[in-house]
């Protein structure tokens, strides 16, 4: 059809984000689970009915999905093409298949049809990280797998709803697999909220605009975006530049795993290349092709900002991600950890960029989703699981020091109130702080990461920590230095501090009442040389306790007091030895 | 002394202090406008009154809408302030909920009101249930409060965890802070929000630290030179839940005054509304580099938990809900490298300004498309700072920065600007009723402030509203506001109880309690109210949920007193949960997680037909001008009027224009106008 008008095109790009954004809302307000209500680890969209094509994404949900549920809503389409199944309206898939729809077990994929006058039109989705689902692990995050089984249940694409009919098998399956089973059918519940309030916004719209106008508007954005990228990609100069970073381990053999990328530019493409990335690995930091691509995306976005969020995206873009890498693995690899690898992902990225356009990357934000659970059962015999994942500092930028104690750039989550932890677990948080010398010096420095210490109330419990950058800290760029490394530090045998074997990874630590663990965080790495930093800026740091005397001498060459009084001659000699 | 019976309204602005007079003797009404004395805003309100009124001694009550705390908190201008807080907790300012500003783009920044060396921890804890862990050391508080005096801050938040569970602590620390501290400002945490959620209430009670010595100056400034006047009635102020105040609470809990001025013009909206026969409506504020909509139904505007005013900069008191775009007259119009028509959220703001005030901007923005298509007057510019508007420069921007890029010519860009505009306006619309659930069919738009009536016709065709309503006057609605105000206590306590072990005679307790606290704080106000409204108030959710719906209590104050029923809380929920999220959820427990107590003064409303216009002009009469108008890619010739001396109950049809001193109006050729005996213009579709 004929181009629509620029002016209809904006009204319909906003109709149709809110149509998504309101899904997300539905599901936010409903969830059972923190880390799904609070941590906002889920997420909504529209989907191309032919090609499982991302068409619109919700601007709340967790970025990572915005990729990665396209390949969700292809695998139910090859499962009805396969099979010969014959969609209706009204019918509802559910999997977590994380080979066929990216990502890991914990997140539950729902994928409805939408018809418009008997035809197929899109289809919708939701997903959710649901807050057990089976497996060895409370909360699901287990570093010593070495199948999925071991991770969760396991399912396949199946019908939750057929034209409108609820599946109680399926629920009952669900709920008799998890450890939580209320969690889960609340959740569940939002899920299916969400989609139902997007088949009613979309059958609006459409009767409101009519199918041409709007088919037309969800093909122009696409276009729109890929026009977009590919501008930005040929501002940058032909060629090859590489980086690579590292995983401390895969919580089973204690040895690095490497992420390699080569970037080629040709003209107005892009193409990323991994074959310089390690094999994949018997623990469960492995990722599908499908992440891979989907934390390439997030990694693109957080760059070129400006390029709106659909599949247009990744038109530009050619992938090299050899079968069996790290990035590409097959079932039955375990893919519990598959925050951690996508967070090197963009960490590499980052770094990529810096060679290219300075100007436009960052330090490296603290790299690691840290998710730390504690589980024990109360004196009435109730089970508790207290799962959360912790920040970290983000890197230092061209127009300042990075943000203290952000979120994971995979994510937009923010963490629950302690006081709301405390008052649903038998927990006591003695210490919520920032974490002094944390972030990577530069000339903007990195933001500072944080020092949690949590204190068990009840007689005893287990933790789990599934953590990195335990060993390679969070990069700098523009000649910035690394953030500081993450630690873990919990009570052993004779209750003096222990240190896991893996560094952040680590299952079944047991605690008696009155124990602590303590989590120290990685801060962001620096955004060009430290000596270029304002001596004055440091003294500042150094007043504030952000950076301890010590760290300004050694790091920025620049003579402080402890009470942060700056010492201009004593600096000027030692920054003029260099 | 004269008839000491005037009532008067004040809403200052960034621009201009509006006055509102209502004379409560004979009903009379008057208005003053006085440039806004930005240094010291009590100085304009002194000169607005003596503008219409030479002896202060004929006021009775001032009622005041003020952006001295918004401002104070945007521009980050509050005092010096120190946190006392738990041991092991003083980051939490900073730390926040671990967020960031926005979603794409990892270079955020944030700088909390409070700096590092300015936190103080001492020893202490209580438990989530309210146990007393270790009692609060009080040498060691008193030391971090002659640390924090050294280190030169003028006020201080005592903050402790879990102190909404028990006071305890944080109360002892609190008076010993008092014994040492040389002035007022002082906030306690569990005072000001007794709430569970330990950011949002540090984040708050900290703000109102940050914000006590500039308002508390303030208002004795203003209450002083009104008395040296001559001045001897009442001072209230406007909360942003648009609720009055006394002087003496707002200078403790000054942090409820954030979005003050906006809540009055949203209170006035509400009546101009309700009086018109328009319970439910929408009222649309277009300024400079916003747009501000909120949604009245039933004549009740809807109230937000928490706002946060700036990234990080959470406050948690009940505030109306206002929803704001970056899209207001000075927003620049660009097209991006995709080959997409944007607006904002980039603007010249008023200076320098649309490129047709000719001070500096060369980049078109939603007021030179205005210009361009004649909507707005080049040669009579609102506001009196300039002589002239220079079109052909608007125009010319437009050509460069909008038509060429999108290959189209430059009225049909402009044009488009503002239809991309109007789309991002009713986009703010539909947020707040369509995707609430409300049918647009049964809601009015109305705008106030200077720009909103030029584009309310697209709007209420865009988002399917029935009607628009301009005011008589839309440049003193929030002065307008503050008269007729009323005065609101509220309260809120966490219970955070499963509802099946709640004991129901604490409850019945507490809410009586707090109620009758709240009916002596307005008792003290010295200001009279036709009647006292009590709201009990539930936050709820099923155990396991983090989020909590509203759930109201439908029981007045006497049969609360009675006792309350368990059955009638979970119906009263499960009617809640259902309406928000079309279901139950079988078998799953539920619980209590925070108490809400107001107490509503109801204050004496006017008549607003005074307001009206006089009856001995006809429309021909009003009719000063015609002038091309670009409508729907052609030019059509639009009738124009002096809006003020349109009669009641004429009809205008349009293409028209309306003009009035402070605001333009326009009517699409597809609707008209009809002037209410308010003198109101109310707009819709033409008769077919």
């Amino acid at each position: 059809m004929a181009e629509l008008d620029p002016v209809l095109l904006a009204v319909l790009k906003g109709r149709l984000e809110q149509i998504a954004d309101e899904m997300d809302a539905t599901l936010f307000r409903s969830a059972f689970n923190p880390i799904i209500a609070e941590a906002h680890d889920a997420s909504h969209g529209l989907y191309h009915a032919e090609t499982g094509e991302t068409l619109i994404q919700g601007k709340s949900g967790l970025p990572v999905f915005v990729g990665a549920m396209s390949f969700a809503v292809k695998a139910v389409i090859d499962k009805v093409s396969a099979e010969n199944i014959k969609l209706l309206p009204g019918d509802v898939f559910i999997f977590n298949d994380p080979y066929e729809g990216g990502t890991h077990l914990s997140d539950f994929k729902l994928v409805r049809p939408f018809f418009r006058d008997g035809k197929l039109y899109c289809y919708l989705a939701s997903v959710g990280h649901w807050h057990d689902v089976g497996g060895n692990v409370p909360g699901n995050y287990n570093p010593v797998a070495t199948e999925c089984y071991q991770e969760g249940m396991l399912i396949p694409p199946v019908y939750l709803y057929r034209e409108g009919v609820l599946n109680e098998d399926i629920v009952a399956i669900l709920q008799s697999n998890s450890r939580l089973p209320g969690s889960l059918y609340g959740d569940l519940n939002g899920q299916v909220s969400a989609l139902e309030l997007g088949e009613q916004r979309l059958g609006d719209l459409l009767e409101e605009y009519g199918e041409d106008r709007v088919t037309g508007a969800l093909d122009q954005l696409k276009a729109s975006a890929a026009k977009l990228m590919a501008s930005y990609i040929s501002d940058l100069a032909d060629g090859t530049y590489s980086a690579e970073d590292w995983l401390d381990n895969d919580g089973i053999i204690d040895e690095p795993l490497k992420i390699g990328l080569d970037i080629v530019i040709a003209g107005d493409r892009m193409t990323l290349d991994f074959s310089r990335t390690s094999s994949a690995c018997a623990g469960p930091v492995n990722i599908s092709r499908s992440t891979c691509i989907a934390s390439c995306y997030v990694a693109l976005k957080h760059i070129f900002r400006d390029v709106p969020a659909n599949a247009g995206v990744l038109e530009p873009i050619d992938f090299v991600i050899p079968d069996d890498s790290l990035l590409s693995v097959m079932r039955p690899k375990p893919v519990g950890g598959y925050t951690e690898t996508i967070l090197r992902v963009i960490d590499v990225m980052f770094q990529v960029i810096s060679e290219l356009a300075p100007d436009m990357t960052n330090g490296c934000a603290y790299g690691t989703i840290n998710a730390l659970s504690m589980a024990g059962y109360r004196k009435n015999g109730a089970r508790w699981v207290m799962f959360s994942f912790f920040g970290g500092g983000h890197g230092g930028h061209p127009n300042g020091d990075g943000l203290n104690h952000g979120n994971a750039p995979i994510s937009t989550a923010t963490i629950p109130p302690l006081e709301i932890l405390e008052a649903a677990y038998p927990v006591r948080f003695t210490q919520w702080a920032l974490r002094p010398d944390s972030g990577g010096p530069g000339r903007n420095r990195g933001g500072l990461g944080a020092i949690y210490e949590i204190e068990l109330l009840e007689e005893k419990a287990d933790a789990f920590l599934f953590g990195e950058r335990g060993k390679y800290a969070p990069a700098g760029v523009i000649g910035g230095d690394a953030g500081a490394l993450n630690e873990f530090y919990f009570p052993d045998e004779n209750g003096d501090d222990a240190s896991p074997p893996m560094v952040s990874k680590m299952v079944g630590i047991h605690l008696d009442q009155g124990q602590r663990v303590r989590l120290k965080t990685p801060g962001g790495g620096g955004y060009g040389d430290a000596l270029e930093r304002d001596p004055k800026q440091v003294a500042e740091d150094v007043r504030l306790g952000y950076v301890t005397a010590e760290a300004a001498a050694n790091d920025y060459k620049c003579s402080v007091s402890d009470e942060g009084v700056l010492n201009e001659k004593e600096t000027s000699r030692m920054r003029g030895d260099r | 002394m004269a008839d000491n019976r005037t009532v008067v309204g004040i809403d200052v602005g960034g621009t201009f202090t509006d006055v509102f007079f209502l004379n409560e003797v004979d009903g009379s009404c008057d208005v003053a406008k006085v440039p806004s004395t930005r240094d010291d805003q009590s100085q304009g309100i002194r000169e607005g009154i003596a503008q219409r009124r030479d002896n202060l001694g004929e006021v009775s009550l001032i009622i005041h809408g003020t952006t001295v705390g918004t401002n104070a908190l945007l521009e980050r201008k509050g005092a010096k302030t120190g946190i006392i807080t738990t041991k092991g907790f003083r980051d939490v300012i900073e730390m926040r909920r671990r967020d960031r500003p926005e979603t794409w783009g990892l270079w955020g920044m944030f700088e909390p009101v409070v700096s590092r060396d300015l936190r103080v921890e001492v020893d202490e804890r209580v438990l989530a249930d309210g146990t007393l862990h270790t009692e609060v050391d009080l040498t060691e508080v008193k030391k971090a409060t002659t640390t924090l005096l050294e280190r030169g801050a003028q006020s201080v938040c005592i903050f402790f965890m879990n102190s909404y569970a028990n006071d305890a602590n944080e109360g002892a620390a609190t008076k010993v802070v008092k014994e040492l501290w040389p002035n007022e400002h002082i906030t306690s945490s569990s005072e000001i929000l007794p709430e569970i959620r330990e950011f949002e209430r540090c984040s708050t009670a900290t703000l109102n630290a940050y914000l006590q010595p500039n308002i508390g100056d303030y208002l004795e400034r203003l209450e002083g030179g009104l008395r040296e006047g001559g001045f001897g009635g009442e001072i209230l102020i406007v909360q942003s839940n648009g609720g009055v105040m006394s002087v003496d609470t707002a200078r403790h809990f000054p942090v409820r005054t954030a979005l003050s001025g906006p809540a009055a013009g949203v209170i006035a909206g509400a009546h101009i509304g309700a009086s018109a026969g328009f319970p439910n409506l929408i009222t649309c504020d277009m300024g400079g580099t916003s747009f501000d909509v909120s949604l009245v139904a039933d004549g009740e505007s809807a109230l937000a938990a928490q706002t946060a005013v700036d990234f990080g900069m959470v406050v948690r008191t009940p505030m109306i809900e206002i929803t704001t775009i970056g899209a207001g007259g000075g927003s620049i119009a660009w097209v991006d490298r995709g080959g997409l028509l944007q607006i904002g959220p980039e603007s010249a703001g008023s200076d320098p300004g649309p490129v047709c005030y000719g001070l500096g901007n060369d980049r078109p923005t939603a007021t030179d498309a205005n210009v361009v298509l004649g909507r707005i007057n080049a040669d009579k510019p609102i506001g009196g700072k300039l002589e002239r508007l220079n079109v052909e420069a608007s125009k010319a921007a437009i050509q460069t920065h909008v038509a060429e890029p999108l290959n189209i010519d430059v009225m049909a860009a402009a044009e488009a600007i503002i239809r991309v505009a109007n789309a991002k306006m009713a986009g703010a619309i539909r947020l707040v009723s369509v995707e609430r659930g409300h049918n647009p069919e049964k809601f009015v738009a109305m705008p106030f402030g200077g720009g909103g009536a030029l584009h309310t016709g697209a709007l209420i065709k865009d988002v399917g509203l029935s009607k628009a309503l301009v005011p008589r006057f839309p440049g003193v609605t929030s002065a307008l506001g503050c008269v007729i105000a009323d005065m609101r206590f509220d309260r809120v306590h966490t219970l955070n109880s499963m509802l099946d072990d709640l004991d129901l005679d604490m409850l019945t307790r507490e809410m009586v309690e707090t109620a009758e606290d709240g009916e002596q704080r307005l008792a003290e106000a010295g200001v009279t109210f036709e009647g006292i409204e009590h709201l009990f108030e539930l936050d709820m959710l099923y155990v396991g949920q983090t989020h909590t719906v509203a759930v109201r209590l439908p029981l007045d104050f006497e049969s609360i007193k009675a006792g309350i029923d368990r059955d009638i809380i979970q119906g009263s929920f499960e009617d809640a949960y259902r309406s928000s999220f079309g279901r139950l959820l079988e078998g799953i427990a539920m619980r209590v997680l925070n108490l809400r107590v107001t107490v509503i003064g109801r204050r004496p409303k006017f008549d607003l037909s005074i307001l009206g216009p006089s009856g001995d002009s006809s429309l021909e009469d009003a009719k000063t001008d015609t002038r091309q108008v670009w409508i729907d890619g052609k030019w059509w010739e639009a009738d124009v009027y002096a809006r003020l001396d349109v009669p009641e109950g004429a009809i205008v049809p349009g293409p028209a224009l309306l003009e009035q001193p402070d605001t333009t109006i326009f009517i699409d050729p597809d609707l008209e106008g009809l002037v209410d005996r308010f003198g109101n213009l109310v707009i819709s579709r033409k008769e077919a």
